[in-house]
């Protein structure tokens, strides 16, 4: 039997044969730790060296935006919260505010308090997780215990806010589905005082590292051009000198009030991506203070509708950033309880179509590296 | 503003690995001795001897509530199914003999497997006659039949399990207001009662 392949593999651009019999394809995943879900990788590798990568995804798809279309647009709020699943408040927000836009609702000042202590700390918890996971991806398992016990502090207060732990369902058009439970403002601010500490503690822990060090500097550089051109946005993006936040160039709710650095990378690689997303924990601590500070007193709800109809033919659109990126959501509707349409546009699926540019040409336990700190939530690139 | 964030050399001690390892090492010797010394602080929990504490706003398995006299607070109304994104709540109505009620629910089954804890029916509900406050996260059932909860098995809860602050739960046969609320609803099912509270809450 013939053993070399010739027959090019979709998506790759030159199979791994003829003439180059030393290389050979490798599938990371379906099911493979490093790829925290249900994500395929094809490799073509030089012996260890990655030479392509074609990802395939849709292994979890669930049909979300086709199923969008038979449910009213509230009924829909807790579709969006398995879509990012570790940013759901940020993806409620984002068809919240889309439907408000849509529906002409208006939203209390307190409401929109809560909503951005609220999403930031979700902020905060995602990139904990995420912290906690690179550790693990790269050897160091304490790590991931830390990011997990600083997790919890956070999960706990969000159980008591809405309920659930991870599928929220707490935003509604026009505020939120209850008011902030007693306690939870002080509890807030005792979170953030700890974490100012326990945050440099754990940086060092890991950033003075020099094996991680070694791992990360260098290695798995995008360039800001690439960055662009595959439509890059949140932490990754930032990474690479792309100076976009959707909370700074097109502010929704009330973040154009309060006072954070956009903390940008200067070479693309993945240690510019693990200290954008730790500079990020500080800068939403930061909000997080102020916005606790000034929380006014007053509804955290406008008047509730019996029904969220859009008019017919109108769109509504609506940009949110996600502890990923730029998550955006858009509406058409044909005047129905349902929607006409909803697309999402999730920040997860743009990056997984750069990591061929990110991890070529690295060694193959560098692929790992990439991938955990690109930090990809399979469910939202699926949907 | 933006900033970009430099990045320093490290220092030759700390180029040097052993002592940033050791220092690594202290940290986690200290996390150590803290749950050693301070058990309460960790959390971690001896799952499944202990169970975890939920908070009341945990969105568990659900329950109807009663009025005092044990029927359900239902009006079959069907808010809550409409308001359902996974159809999983089906009622049937019937005539109620009181004359101030038009309607209750003759069934009224929750298919928990396609349930997706939203809390949307609790949200909809106008009598406050759902809640998914039971505290009963875990599901096992050996058939899927027995997945379906009929209105009995919502209804067979205990008002001593529900804090005495709770005035739904504790007007219900059992509960420390039950006296009191049966009193009230002596004139009609409805009427305004001496327990001010039970008028406040009685609106449907
Ligand atoms: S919690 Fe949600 S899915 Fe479950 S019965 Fe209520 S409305 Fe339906
Ligand atoms: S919304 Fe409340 S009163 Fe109406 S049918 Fe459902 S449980 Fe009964």
């Amino acid at each position: 039997m013939d053993l070399v392949q010739t027959e090019i593999p979709e998506g790759f651009t030159r199979s791994a044969g003829g003439g180059h019999t030393e290389e050979y394809y490798l599938n990371m995943g379906p099911q493979h730790p490093s790829t925290h879900g249900v994500l395929r990788l094809m490799v073509r590798l030089d012996g260890e060296t990655v030479k392509e990568i074609v990802p395939h995804i849709g292994y979890i798809h669930r049909s979300i935006e086709k199923m969008a279309e038979s449910q009213s647009l509230i009924q829909n709020i807790h579709l969006t919260d398995r879509l990012d699943y570790l940013s759901c408040h940020m993806t409620n927000l984002g068809l919240c505010l889309a439907i408000e836009q849509g529906a002409d609702v208006g939203v209390p000042e307190r409401a929109e308090y809560i909503r951005i202590i609220v999403c930031e700390l979700q902020r905060i918890q995602s990139h904990l997780l995420w912290w906690g996971c690179f550790a693990m991806d790269l050897g160091a398992l304490t790590a991931f215990l830390y990011g997990f016990d600083e997790r919890e502090k956070i999960t706990d207060l969000f159980e008591e806010l809405c309920g659930a732990r991870l599928t929220m369902n707490y935003f509604r058009p026009g505020g939120c589905v209850s008011d902030l439970p007693n306690e939870f403002i002080p509890r807030i601010l005792k979170i953030c005082e700890h974490m100012k500490t326990t945050l440099d503690e754990y940086d060092n822990l890991v950033s003075k590292n020099m094996i991680i060090r070694e791992r990360t500097q260098g290695v798995g550089i995008l360039s800001k051009e690439r960055a662009l051109s595959h439509g890059c946005t949140g932490p990754v993006a930032r990474a690479s000198g792309i100076n976009y936040d959707v909370r700074k160039d097109e502010p929704y709710g009330i973040y154009n009030r309060f006072d954070f650095d956009v903390p940008l990378g200067a070479t693309g690689d993945c240690y510019d991506r693990y200290t954008v997303r730790i500079e990020e924990m500080r800068q939403s601590i930061r909000i997080l203070e102020q916005a606790c500070k000034d929380l006014p007193d007053g509804d955290f709800r406008s008047k509730e509708k019996p029904n969220y109809k859009i008019p017919k033919d109108e769109h509504s659109f609506s940009s949110v950033e996600t502890a990923r990126g730029n998550f955006s959501t858009y509406v058409v509707s044909d005047g129905g309880k349902t929607p006409y349409r909803i697309k999402y546009r999730s920040p997860n699926f743009s990056h997984i179509g750069a990591i061929n540019d990110m991890a070529s040409g690295y060694k193959l336990a560098d692929l790992v590296t990439v991938l955990a700190t690109l930090d990809p939530v399979i469910p939202d690139i699926d949907r | 503003m933006a900033k970009i964030i430099p990045r320093p050399q490290l220092s030759l001690l700390e180029q040097l690995y052993f002592v940033e390892v050791f220092k690594g090492m202290a940290l986690t010797i200290k996390h150590a001795v803290r749950s050693l010394a301070k058990p309460e602080t960790i959390p971690v929990l001896n799952y499944p001897e202990v169970q975890p504490e939920l908070p009341a706003e945990h969105r568990s398995e659900h329950r109807l509530m009663k009025r005092a006299d044990g029927t359900s607070r239902c009006v079959a109304c069907y808010m809550c199914q409409t308001a359902c994104p996974a159809r999983c709540i089906t009622i049937v109505a019937e005539e109620s003999p009181d004359g101030d009620i038009e309607k209750r629910p003759a069934t009224f089954d929750i298919d928990w497997l396609l349930c997706v804890f939203c809390g949307l029916c609790v949200e909809a509900c106008p009598c406050d006659a759902i809640r998914m406050d039971t505290g009963k996260a875990i599901l096992v059932e050996d058939s899927r039949d027995a997945f379906i909860a009929n209105k009995d098995r919502l209804m067979d809860w205990s008002p001593a399990d529900y804090p005495a602050e709770d005035i739904i739960s504790q007007e219900a046969p059992g509960g420390l207001l039950n006296e009191q609320a049966l009193a009230a609803m002596q004139g009609g099912m409805f009427s305004a009662g001496d327990v001010a509270d039970v008028a406040d809450k009685e609106t449907c």
